[in-house]
């Protein structure tokens, strides 16, 4: 009955199938977008600005001229390299976090404890303006905010996951054998809170690109002249009125799909592993 | 009930450490900022000796300690500083941002409380079935679209298409309440969109346990009609947890206010914080901030102190 737990039910939800397509499609245009484009996303063409969509672009042409398909298609890339970015750094460090308090506890245990608490009382999205104000927004300042807010979500996750763990008889077995705190923490306890770590990632992945997305139409996140999706809305939301849509339509449509595909993967695994 | 005061007390004293943590971490973080703040106001080609001076009227030459006790002693007294950018106090401009907000999320939760709680209710009640995995799956999805982006394809449709309501909330002096009700409306759907899914997916599961209940198998038996069961017996225990799920996205709420208030130009606690940012006015940001915080710090604990008086197993625990 092997095939009906873990792996196997992954693969065969529906929904899951459906995420990763999406995922895959944009994981695609982000790693051979610049080569699949017929027009330069960085080119301004200054005769030819805010067209209509047509047989030569496509989704027709920002107020720089720009190619709206081009960016679209390349715009996958910053967000995707940003987002996991943050979230396996967040992953890594939780993880760690998590077993040293939830092996190990005392005073640390207590502290991550009010941490948390702390972090949880703000919002994301302000947490991350006041870091950024402080730091300066660059790419690099963008992935350490995430990492440093999810780091102790993802630590609570693992600690909960180590605590019913280290009751367990090879845990007490492997005491016993004198093994050593870090070897009992990451050889012995680690293989066996992987799957709530795996489920605790993709979540955490979903918002670390809400979370990107939203900052970088906010001014605080990637910056120009980058393609990224919530740069171009911010860039062109001002001219919706006028009925320029195609200017920021695609790259909400496209803003949209990749975060409902993550979240897809999310539940499918969550849902097989539970 | 001498168990019930001590767990208020304890929840009390909680709320109290979260607070001072939260106003330490909120001066901190501002205290990073690059450069000095005299420089700040008066600009890169400004004499050293006048970027002295004002920082010495402000106070920001003194050490961090004694910054933050001035600070945050004021704070409580109602005084939150001077803002840099307008150099004039704080305060006024956060109660009426503050107060705008509020009006915005009132009319978001007006319009996603029922709408949600229902759509769980009926989802638990057809479990398994399409109409369940529709309402599961659509929740999920909204639950996690940003709200610029649902913004944008709310005003393309309602506002530019369709021309139905206002695209911009910005509220001049004079307009009347149901002009401004009118103007929140596409500004609260975004957040309706984002809150939808969690709520929805608490009530659902809220429901469900209760269905299955000993409880529930037992006024069935007895022969009441389902309605009554529903409303007596399954809602009453369903729709606990959920209030402390409404609760905690007061939190949410305000990050997304953040968005949603500059994309439809509206003067609240969420465009205040922005605009604070972007000019590095730091007594607002600071002031912003820390009101939001404390803000959801005392939802959580109002919805603690609900859930606990509505449930009497944790009232005689």
């Amino acid at each position: 009955m092997s095939e009906r737990s873990g792996l196997g039910r992954v693969v065969r939800s529906s929904v899951f199938l459906a995420g990763l397509v999406i995922v895959l499609f944009w994981v695609g245009c982000a790693l051979f977008g610049r080569w699949l484009v017929p027009i330069d996303p960085y080119r301004d063409d200054l005769l030819n600005t805010l067209a209509a969509p047509s047989a030569a672009h496509w989704f027709g042409t920002d107020q720089l001229g720009r190619d709206v398909f081009a960016r679209v298609v390349v715009g996958a890339g910053p967000i995707l390299s940003v987002a996991p970015a943050a979230t396996l750094l967040a992953t890594v460090a939780g993880t760690a976090l998590g077993l040293l308090t939830g092996y190990v506890g005392g005073w640390l245990d207590t502290v991550l404890g009010r941490l948390i608490e702390v972090l949880l009382a703000l919002p994301l999205i302000v947490v991350s303006l006041l870091v950024l104000v402080a730091l300066g927004p660059s790419t690099i300042t963008v992935i350490a905010v995430i990492a440093i807010i999810f780091t102790p979500l993802i630590a609570r996750t693992v600690r909960a996951a180590v605590l019913a763990e280290r009751g367990l008889d090879y845990v007490a077995a492997a005491e016993l054998r004198g093994e050593s705190a870090a070897n009992i923490m990451f050889v012995e306890i680690l293989p066996n809170v992987l799957p709530p770590i795996l489920v605790e990632t993709t979540v955490r992945l979903g918002y670390a690109i809400f979370t990107v997305a939203s900052l970088s139409f906010l001014g605080f996140g990637i910056q120009p002249p980058s393609a990224d999706w919530g740069l171009a809305i911010s860039e062109n939301y001002g001219m919706i009125v006028g009925g320029y849509w195609w200017t920021v339509s695609f790259a909400a449509a496209a803003t949209a799909s990749l975060v409902v595909g993550v979240n897809l993967v999310a539940d499918g695994i969550q849902a097989a592993l539970e | 009930m001498p168990h019930l005061a001590r767990q208020i007390g304890q929840r009390l004293g909680l709320s109290l450490l979260t607070l001072l943590l939260l106003s330490i971490v909120v001066f901190a973080g501002a205290q990073v900022l690059p450069g000095n703040v005299g420089r700040a106001i008066l600009g890169p080609l400004a004499d050293p000796a006048a970027v002295a001076a004002i920082n010495h009227e402000l106070g920001a030459d003194q050490p961090l300690v004694l910054r933050y006790l001035g600070w945050i002693g004021k704070f409580l007294l109602g005084d939150m500083g001077q803002s840099y950018v307008f150099r004039s106090p704080v305060a006024p401009f956060v109660g009426a941002a503050l107060l705008n907000s509020l009006k915005l999320a009132a009319v978001a939760f007006v319009i996603v409380v029922p709408l949600s709680i229902g759509a769980g209710v009926y989802a638990a009640t057809r479990v398994g079935r399409w109409q369940d995995r529709t309402i599961s799956i659509a929740g999920l999805s909204l639950t996690v679209v940003p709200e610029f982006v649902s913004a944008i394809a709310l005003i393309l449709l309602f506002g530019v298409w369709l021309r139905w309501l206002p695209i911009s909330a910005a509220i001049r002096p004079g307009t009347d309440w149901l002009e401004q009700l009118r103007r929140l409306i596409m500004p609260a759907l975004p957040l309706v969109i984002v809150l939808f899914g969690y709520i929805a997916r608490m009530a659902r599961a809220g429901t469900v346990a209760a269905l299955e209940a000993d409880y529930t198998r037992t006024a069935v038996l007895k022969g009441l009609p389902q309605r009554t069961v529903i409303f007596r017996h399954v809602l009453r225990n369903a729709l606990l947890p959920t209030i402390t799920v409404v609760a905690s996205q007061i939190g949410y709420m305000i990050g997304g206010l953040v968005v949603v208030e500059t994309l439809f130009r509206y003067q609240g606690i969420g465009s205040l914080i922005l605009m604070a940012a972007r000019g590095k006015d730091l007594p607002m940001l600071e002031a912003g901030i820390l009101v939001v915080g404390a803000l959801f710090v005392l939802a959580t604990l109002a919805a603690d102190m609900l859930q606990a008086g509505l449930d009497p197993r944790q009232r005689a625990r």
